[in-house]
């Protein structure tokens, strides 16, 4: 479902004297259906970046990303943002939402986005907040207030909303508590069981070992570029 | 998958090809060209100067540039007569300027300033003229007992929103934006974001909006065009432009923005 191969990338300083920092050479993954695969390697090394290079946030140098047939490398805009609308979702560390969207819009949105009729989309949405244990009183409300970890259980309720066939996933249990945590491995099994390709980034061991299929060290990639 | 099919094999609503406006020796703005897809969000980002307001006004048919071609759903725009013109950007097209007193009649109430809109395309019924009027000022959130009030009578935020319900109320599949939350307190702004957002996606309309706020492009465009001198120094998925910017230019104005 996931597959990079040969993946490179440099960062050029333009008002820093024009500096180009190599961060990445001949990354190769892949990802199957039903699969999870977890990054590791220390900070710094690699893995956010690789991530979001897979998400088209970054631009990739040279190689290829292939998800659902597209190639992300070399992708148009457009494409990419179809994408991500129907196949590949992304659970990031921080929520960034417009100021003022109800906790339980900002949750149905991915769905309405994709067509999803509101009543449906809502009562998907209704239904990930309560599992995530946000109570219902704060869904009529913005979650720019919220603290951290609701905020990342809100974040969590929006990526897994529409049934992507790929997800990227930065840290998804961290600040959560053990009964947060336990809900969110579950997601992640139930995605993993339904046949989504799922690549994250788990700093939470336990987490790791309960839904990584396998680990892929990105310091390999990374090897003899200054760092 | 069908969803992301049709999304990529849509024709272009706009197309624009090597546009380019002088003003005398001096550059307004040259060689600009990009295709705009229907449902999409595209921002037009630079400093003062950097000739993003002068493309807007050729974009939007109130400047004759002197080179390029504007193509409206593969009609040439340019070669339009001015009955064709006029009829374009009384229905299919609408422009919401940055200041409401520019976009709005102050002297007609608001349902006047809606319906007048509607009027110009051809609508005669009073009675569904007035629903009408009424159902876009309850989308832009102001109270049907504001209808007849006049819009001097309005706060800024609400000010913007009438100009927004007069524009959008002939069903128009494209919107030009000039700094569409410039000049409002940061919470009205929030407002209507908020209320774009959900009027771009419900309508899928597509909209050109140029506007210097970083932070009002991430949340609304889908893609990001940057402007400096004239001419387009980078283009891309608005989160990749603004998150791994390429040029230099675009570099120092993303780090030039303070972070809160």
């Amino acid at each position: 479902m996931i597959e990079i191969r040969n993946l490179s990338k440099s960062f050029t300083l333009h008002n820093q004297g024009g500096v180009a920092i190599p961060v990445m050479a001949g990354a190769h993954l892949r990802v199957d259906h039903g699969e999870c695969v977890g990054l590791v390697g220390r900070s710094g090394a690699g893995k956010s970046t690789l991530m979001r290079m897979v998400y088209g946030n970054y631009l990739a140098g040279g190689g290829s990303i292939r998800i659902g047939g597209l190639d992300v490398v070399t992708a148009e805009p457009r494409e990419i943002l179809a994408l991500r609308r129907a196949v590949l979702g992304h659970v990031s560390q921080f929520l960034r939402v417009v100021p003022r969207v109800p906790t339980l819009e900002v949750v149905a949105e991915p769905l309405l986005r994709l067509g999803t009729p509101a009543p449906q989309a809502r009562a998907r949405a209704a239904d990930l907040l309560a599992r995530l244990n946000i109570p219902e009183r704060l869904w009529a409300l913005s979650p720019t207030t919220f603290s951290g970890g609701e905020q990342q259980r809100v974040n969590i309720a929006r990526g897994f909303a529409h049934d992507y066939p790929a997800l990227l996933l930065d840290e998804p249990t961290a600040s959560l508590d053990a009964q947060n945590r336990e809900v969110v491995l579950c997601l992640i099994e139930e995605a993993k069981a339904r046949g989504a390709a799922i690549l994250g980034i788990f700093h939470d061991e336990g987490a790791r070992e309960r839904v990584c299929d396998r680990l892929v060290d990105v310091t390999g990639f990374t090897r003899g570029l200054a760092a | 998958m069908t969803l992301m099919q049709n999304a990529i094999t849509a024709a272009p609503l706009l197309s624009v090809q090597g546009l380019t406006k002088r003003y005398g020796a001096r550059i307004g703005c040259a060689g600009v060209g990009f295709d705009l897809y229907p449902g999409e969000v595209l921002g037009i980002v630079g400093e003062s100067g950097s000739g993003k307001s002068t493309l807007l006004s050729c974009l939007a048919g109130h400047q004759r540039p002197d080179e390029g071609r504007i193509l409206f759903d593969g009609a040439d725009v340019l070669a339009f007569s001015e009955a064709e013109r006029r009829r374009l950007l009384r229905g299919d097209w609408a422009y919401v300027h940055q200041n409401p007193r520019d976009g709005l009649r102050m002297g007609v109430s608001a349902g006047g300033n809606v319906g007048e809109r509607l009027m110009a395309v051809g609508a005669r019924n009073y009675a569904a003229i007035r629903e009408s009027a009424t159902d876009w000022l309850g989308r832009v959130e102001i109270a049907a007992d504001r209808i007849d009030d006049r819009p001097s009578a309005f706060s800024g935020g609400m000010q913007q929103r009438l100009q927004i319900a007069r524009n959008l109320v002939t069903g128009p599949r494209l919107v030009f934006m000039d700094e569409p939350t410039g000049g409002l307190d940061v919470s009205v702004q929030a407002r209507l974001l908020d209320l774009l957002r959900g009027l771009v996606r419900d309508l899928g309309l597509s909209v050109v909006i140029v506007t210097h706020d970083l932070a009002v492009v991430r949340l609304l465009a889908d893609r990001l065009m940057v402007m400096k001198s004239g001419r387009v120094v980078e283009c891309g998925l608005t989160d990749q432009v603004l998150d791994d910017p390429q040029h230099a230019y675009t570099q120092l104005l993303v780090s030039s923005v303070l972070q809160v």
